[in-house]
């Protein structure tokens, strides 16, 4: 097992953290904290590290107990939000410092080191940049500088704290499949934390739903998406319309339709419930082909890429609903602003409770 | 029929952001007065008395055993308090950036008092505090130790008025850079005294140089504080600045001025290495 973290808790004054955090990772597996800011991602990555201390709680990196390990002696790479490279040192320098600074008897010689950084710094494709300084660098190519830096010591385990969210959408995307294509060539043990549900979805192999504090929901890209745990997952994975109701006789009303709600809650009579339905998953056509269809009109048309976003004002709905519809589709229906479709629900899922982000 | 243009390349721009004329003429030349009457001036007289008896007299002034020894004095002291005062300003500097502890803003606080409180005042803390007719002081001065009419007196004085240089140019850069750096250190295996040389002290080094000339500056110059704990033996408890004014209090004019051209001279010294530092700074800064 790579990392065995068991009850993790930390309490900062005037408010919890984490609450029993208990999380096994296998060794050379990637995985993604996610969260919104404020639920104690980074605080659990900053424990794993021994930058921050844990109130209780165990943490074994590769079968050893490192809980009061200084973050010196726990060999592990940190790449932070902000690089944080050494300024006064040149890119060598940086990537060699935490080669330089063992133990004279630990210490590989200098052009052991030399060759080391220099395979790093091929690694991470930064090899032309051997003597320049941070500040003669992007944002993008200091995180890669970072990472060969954290590389360098042989971390047993490698913590990457929102490693991308200082940089624009473009470099934040290359850098993302670059991250991913690195790891299946090295497969040192990964967490990075972020708040960018597609970055999670994209990256990681398996990715751990964060919230107030807790695990809300752990597995792979594609459990998570398709099968949130709870409300609060589902919300945070992706856009999404709410519909706010009450479970009555094991049905909730979506609009002037009943749908029925998941056997676990059938039995929740006069319980407030909530119904998701994501915004690619609501189907538009000019013709009506079920009684079940809503009738809707075209209020806002909104260009999102590849898709196309519309914002429908639908009969027995207080709010627009967002859809999302392929350009294609778009196209072929000629839809303009004020054109009146039949709206089809493709995937509703219910929660119980009033659940709020 | 309209004119034809003149044209010019390139077109001349009016700069119609800038103030009007007359504002900057008035400001500029109110800038001129103010340094002609309160520094060049002064400065000149300074000179001009020093070699008002001749370029021998001066030399004879500036070469007499008292005067030697009143620069010795001050510069044995500026090269004990400024050491110190880096080792105290860089601890205060630290522990206020780096920690979070209770009281941790009154410190910050009282850091300044040295610059609020009059250095006559300074002065009588210490006599107070250790002057050989109190408890402590006597107890000293049982044990052979005597502060107070002694150099080790004039070190603590000026020690106390110059403390807050290093720390007050210290705090603010070492507020402004984040403890990333050292935590990256951290987990890539350094010690903390290798965090320190290597990273922590070449960020703060220009700063802490710069903290470091302008306590020199005051140290030399230092009159009140020293005045009061020095009791002014001649050849002995004299520093520089205190000098000048027994010299003055004489009506040996040329003399007193002659002996302060030194310090004119010191405190020259001490401006040009703050430029040159500046300008270092900004091409550093330009860098990062």
């Amino acid at each position: 097992m790579g990392i065995e973290l068991q009850n993790i808790s930390k309490q900062f004054t005037g408010y919890t953290a984490l609450q029993s955090i208990n999380l096994s990772i296998a060794t050379g597996e990637l995985i993604a904290l996610l969260g919104p800011s404020g639920c104690g991602k980074t605080t659990l990555l900053r424990i794993i590290a021994g930058l921050e201390g844990a109130d209780s709680g165990k943490i074994i990196l590769e079968g050893k107990d490192t809980t009061n390990l200084s973050p010196r002696e726990k060999n592990v790479g940190f790449v932070f939000q902000h690089y944080a490279l050494f300024r006064r040192l040149n890119v060598f320098e940086n990537v060699a410092f935490g080669l330089k600074v063992l133990e004279r008897k630990n210490r590989p010689s200098k052009s052991e080191i030399n060759d080391r950084v220099e395979h790093l710094l091929k690694l991470v494709q930064m090899e032309w940049a051997i003597k320049r300084y941070p500040s003669q660098l992007s944002g993008g190519q200091r995180q890669r500088v970072a990472l060969a830096r954290a590389l360098a010591v042989n971390p047993k385990v490698l913590l990457l704290d929102e490693p991308f969210s200082a940089l624009d959408a473009k470099v934040r995307q290359e850098l993302r499949r670059w991250l991913r294509k690195l790891h299946e060539e090295i497969h040192v043990t990964s967490i990075f934390v972020t708040h960018d549900q597609e970055e999670a979805l994209e990256l990681a192999d398996r990715i751990v739903v964060i919230n107030k504090g807790r695990i809300e929901q752990q597995g792979s890209p594609q459990e998570v998406y398709d099968h949130p745990a709870n409300a609060f997952v589902y919300n945070f994975l992706g856009n999404v319309n709410v519909f706010h109701g009450r479970i009555k006789e094991g049905r909730v009303s979506l609009g002037e339709h009943l749908v029925d709600a998941p056997d676990e809650l059938k039995n929740l009579d006069e319980k407030p419930s909530q119904t998701f339905i994501r915004p690619h998953e609501i189907g538009i056509s000019k013709i009506r082909s079920s009684e079940t269809e809503v009738i809707g009109t075209i209020c806002e048309i909104r260009l999102l890429g590849g898709q196309i976003g519309l914002n429908l004002s639908c009969e027995g709905f207080m709010h627009p609903i967002e859809a999302e519809v392929p350009r294609e589709l778009y196209v072929n229906l000629q839809l303009s602003k004020g054109d009146k479709v039949f709206v089809s629900f493709n995937r509703v899922r219910v929660f119980s409770g009033d659940y709020e982000i | 029929m309209r004119k034809p243009e003149t044209s010019t390349f390139p077109p001349v721009i009016k700069r119609k952001v800038s103030d009007p004329l007359w504002v900057r003429i008035v400001l500029i030349s109110l800038t001129f007065l103010f340094f002609v009457a309160f520094i060049f001036l002064p400065l000149g007289m300074v000179f001009a008395q020093a070699f008002g008896k001749g370029w021998n007299f001066y030399l004879e002034c500036i070469t007499e055993p008292y005067a030697i020894k009143a620069l010795q004095l001050t510069l044995t002291t500026v090269a004990i308090v400024v050491p110190l005062n880096a080792v105290f300003g860089l601890s205060a500097a630290w522990a206020i950036t780096k920690f979070n502890f209770r009281g941790k803003a009154t410190l910050k606080t009282l850091l300044d008092l040295p610059f609020a409180v009059s250095p006559v005042i300074a002065g009588l803390i210490f006599v107070l505090l250790v002057g050989c007719r109190t408890p402590f002081g006597g107890w000293l001065g049982e044990h052979g130790i005597k502060i107070i009419f002694s150099t080790p007196g004039i070190i603590i004085a000026t020690l106390f008025v110059t403390f807050p240089f290093i720390a007050r140019e210290l705090i603010p850069l070492m507020e402004a850079q984040s403890r990333d750096e050292e935590e990256a250190a951290l987990t890539l295996g350094a010690k903390g005294l290798q965090i320190f040389t290597r990273i922590t002290l070449p960020n703060i080094r220009w700063g802490l140089l710069y903290g470091m000339i302008l306590c020199s500056a005051r140290s030399i110059g230092e009159f009140g504080a020293v005045s009061v704990v020095s009791g002014h033996i001649r050849g002995q408890t004299n520093t520089v600045p205190l000098h000048v004014e027994i010299l003055y209090s004489e009506y040996n004019f040329t003399a007193s001025f002659a002996v302060a051209s030194i310090l004119v001279f010191l405190a020259l010294l001490t401006v040009a290495g703050k430029v040159s530092l500046e300008k270092h700074f900004q091409k550093h800064s330009l860098e990062n």
